[in-house]
């Protein structure tokens, strides 16, 4: 069912006519033999995008899930992402860029096919219609299969403009359907990066410098080259590498290797000196991201007012599948079979290594053991494609857990200063935030910063949806040693514990429930309205929580979406237990509920991870967590009770991926807050 | 030579008999379905059963297999239709899939210790499973569903 494709783009190009295939556009091919295939541009990491792309053409196609295949496209302008500029899957962008394309799509194929019945009836199209696979002619027996009509449809001019089916009509969208890739995943058979064999293929391990801004000066190799199978040892751009017959032995060489290392000119990236540098840039100048009335004059004029201080710490993203990346470099071209979220950047990757033009380079991609923006880099597709251009035989780049760890593109840290004043009224008059930390976007996509403000860095802060008549939210960029990336949730991961624990705090100033504060300076979002309301009914939030137990909300607004999260603690000997996750979650048009579903669950492990475990520290320039004992995800035991409330709703889709993140760590906080009086402003939460 | 059941099949391997069990099935025996995840024992993603109990294949050297039976994905059922496989499906359980080969060698040997396990049981032993998805929810519904076929609506 699931499969890459193998050649490049030279062939993606539209063109409605070859073979007597149908294929008016990029993403769906319909064979006279009776395969429909469906072209997928998006990464499938778990969110479940192959089934929701899917849905979206069969829609339109008039075709059962069971009788497509899908197929992950090769690199092709057809495939940008417009949300992201570039053919990638990340920041929760897909549906949201697919939600048109990909029904016209559908829509163009089923127009042609409709007029390919009329054409050979003689009738007009107003009397077809398609269904499952097949054009049936209005009262009267006859059809005909989308196989029979493949060849006369590819011989039709294009429709001028695609027909949408109305709602109304839908039979998959909004309908809860099985994942397509869930068959293979329950056999082991899905394949993963790791899971690639070429023949003839190497393996190598690449030992990089430990220390981050630090060189490797010298290294001996006697002993990892004793070890059966090692083939060679060598200096790579990125450190050193293992050759090997196999992963094993690759992995037993590096083990091997010794090292010397030249620590970094610049003082040493450790936890400390960065606090107390974040901290300085607490005070002092700061661009603004945001201004609206006069915040100064406004808290100085308060009835009461407050300030605090969050913190934030680096985290890693932990894919269950360690980096890898297989490349297999000749004169003549370049493939690259690699889970990765981003198609086109690693192309041009390989493009820039090799030398060869775009069309001999193609980029297959296979399943991803989890993504999370790690599998946006490119650190691992450099490792691979350079090795295999100069060993001449393809080569499997295997990078160890520890690697993956210490070497990772980190959730940047961050720390919040935040002032805010109410009125005698208990409402809220003033509202300052400023966040100081490192630039995200300073290293992957410096044009994006406008005036000193990083808006990845400002997410959630800059657009807190609560309506307030002065504040302002402001930037101190403070960067540090230390590689940062895309993570999760972006922005809003940050912003909205250290936004959704001070409204809390304001909400306890004012003397006002928590909620009832939140909808005052919601009165003219109805959504938001509904979604808090509709949180408080299936909560019962107007009843107190059982005995011994804590009850926290949090809000976000994030991916053209919204969620409102309501967690359920207790505290037993300085443990704390998460028991009950309530999401309700306005996300549009929902495609596939059962999707979205998941999609939040997944978000309130991986949120849970951050809020309760998750921290990455440094000492004297290296990263301290080196396995999955120093840095452990949520386990089995750990995962609280989930309830998932989806509104209906027929806005335009927004986004799921990383969405029920960003209000973990705020609504856990919370929720210790109203059980224990404690104030949680330090990620991972500790009760002291 | 050592000799392995590998899956119902004997099998003997002439390699170093220090080679963990996971590298033995994935790099000389092709069986990919058991996962690369730490190499440390720490997160369960290629756990496959040693006689019937759950081990780290990456912490199992084969020396310990010989002469011993071992079971993994592609064992657990020839065309993916074992109740464990079948409510795996109908639960949703699998996002990126990564962990699963795992969690469901884990949940078979569960199952055959614990025909009907409590929730306490199914958390001691899934917890040895790390799953970054956060499907740990729907794998204890299907551990449920598969132990309690007659109670499920479907």
């Amino acid at each position: 069912m699931f499969q890459a494709r193998a050649e490049p783009e030279s062939d993606t190009q539209d063109s409605s006519q070859h073979n007597g295939i149908l294929s008016p556009n990029a993403w769906i091919r319909i064979h006279t033999d009776g395969r429909i295939l469906l072209v997928i541009a998006r990464s499938e990491m778990g969110q479940g995008i192959a089934t929701g792309l899917a849905m979206l053409m069969a829609e339109e196609l008039e075709v059962g899930l069971d009788q497509i295949q899908v197929e992950q496209a090769p690199v092709g302008s057809a495939y940008t992402n417009h949300l992201l500029g570039e053919q990638a899957t990340g920041e929760s962008t897909s549906i949201r860029d697919a939600w048109q394309i990909m029904r016209e799509a559908g829509a163009v194929a089923r127009q042609l096919l409709i007029a390919a019945a009329a054409t050979i009836w003689s009738v007009p199209d107003s009397r077809c219609s398609a269904r499952r696979g097949r054009v049936h002619l209005a009262e009267d027996p006859r059809n005909l299969s989308y196989a029979e009509l493949a060849e006369t449809a590819s011989r039709l001019p294009l429709p001028p403009a695609p027909k949408l089916k109305p709602s109304d009509a839908w039979t998959l969208i909004g309908t809860p359907q099985p994942r397509i890739d869930s068959p293979d995943k329950v056999l082991g058979a899905a394949s993963f990066g790791l899971d690639i064999k070429l023949p003839e293929m190497l393996y190598a391990s690449i030992a990089r410098c430990e220390v981050i801004g630090g060189r490797i000066t010298g290294w001996r190799s006697e002993a990892a080259l004793e070890i059966p199978g090692v083939l060679d040892v060598f200096a790579v751009r990125y450190g050193i590498a293992v050759i090997a017959k196999t992963s094993w032995a690759a992995l037993r060489g590096r083990d091997k290797l010794e090292l010397s290392l030249r620590p970094s000119a610049n003082p040493a990236a450790d936890s400390n000196r960065i606090r107390d540098r974040l901290q300085g840039a607490l005070k002092g100048r700061a661009a603004v991201a945001r201004k609206d009335g006069d915040v100064s004059t406004a808290l100085n004029g308060s009835h009461a007012q407050i300030e605090a201080v969050y913190e934030v710490p680096f985290q890693a993203h932990a894919c269950m599948e360690p980096m890898n990346c297989t490349a297999d470099v000749t004169t003549e071209r370049c493939d690259i079979y690699v889970p990765t979220q981003a198609q086109g950047r690693t192309q041009a990757t390989a493009e820039r290594i090799t030398g060869l033009p775009k069309d001999r380079i193609a980029v297959h991609t296979t399943f991803l053991g989890g993504g999370f923006e790690r599998r946006r880099e490119q650190d691992f597709v450099v490792d691979a494609v350079e090795l295999s251009q100069l060993l001449k035989r393809p080569v499997q780049v295997v990078w160890t857990r520890a690697d993956d760890l210490q070497h990772d593109f980190f959730r940047p840290m961050s720390l919040h200063r935040l002032r805010g004043g109410i009125d005698a009224e208990g409402r809220l008059t003033a509202w300052f935030h400023r966040v100081a930390g490192p630039s995200v976007l300073a290293r992957i996509a410096p044009d994006e910063i406008r005036d000193g403000i990083d808006p990845c860095m400002m997410a959630g802060a800059a657009d807190l949806p609560y309506r307030v008549p002065h504040q302002r939210i402001e930037y101190r960029r403070a960067d540090t040693q230390v590689p940062i990336g895309l993570w999760p949730g972006g922005g809003y991961d940050h912003n909205s514990f250290a936004a959704e624990c001070f409204i809390d705090e304001l909400a306890h100033l004012a003397d006002r429930d928590p909620l009832q504060l939140r909808r005052n300076h919601l009165a003219d979002r109805p959504r938001h309205l509904a979604l808090l309301n509709e949180a408080a009914r299936e909560a019962d939030w107007d009843k107190p929580p059982a005995s011994g137990r804590g009850r926290g909300l949090a809000l976000a607004e994030a991916f053209g979406s919204l969620i409102v999260a309501i967690a359920e603690v207790s505290v037993e000997n300085a443990d704390i237990h998460v028991h009950r996750i309530l999401c309700a979650v306005d996300c549009g048009q929902a495609i596939n509920p059962q999707s979205v579903r998941a999609q939040i669950e997944s978000g309130v492990a991986f949120g849970l991870t951050a809020a309760l475990k998750g921290k990455i520290t440094l000492t004297k320039g290296r990263v301290d967590q080196r396995c999955l004992s120093d840095y452990t995800p949520l386990k089995a035991h750990e995962m609280p009770e989930v309830s998932v409330h989806l509104v209906a709703s027929d806005a335009e889709p927004g986004g799921v991926g990383g969405l029920a993140i960003p209000v973990m760590a705020p609504a856990v906080a919370n929720a210790l807050f109203a059980l224990t009086k404690q104030r949680i402003r330090t990620l991972p939460i500790r009760l002291s | 030579m050592i000799s392995v059941t590998l899956n119902g099949e004997p099998l003997e391997l002439d390699l170093d008999p220090d080679t963990p069990l996971l590298w033995v099935l994935r790099d000389h025996l092709g069986l990919t379905g058991t996962k690369y995840g730490c190499g440390e024992g720490q997160c369960g993603a290629c756990i496959v059963q040693l006689d019937g109990e759950p081990v780290n294949a990456c912490q199992t050297p084969l020396s310990a297999a010989a002469n011993h039976s071992v079971k993994t994905i592609e064992g657990l059922s020839p065309d993916g239709r074992h109740p464990l496989q079948l409510a795996w499906i109908v639960e949703e359980v699998a996002q990126c899939g990564y962990c699963q080969s795992g969690q469901l060698m884990t949940a078979d040997a569960l199952l055959a210790k614990y025909p009907r396990p409590t929730d306490a049981q199914i958390d001691a032993a899934m917890s040895e499973v790390l799953c970054r998805c956060g499907s740990y929810n729907r794998i204890r519904r299907a551990i449920h569903r598969t132990a309690n076929p007659e109670s499920q609506n479907g």
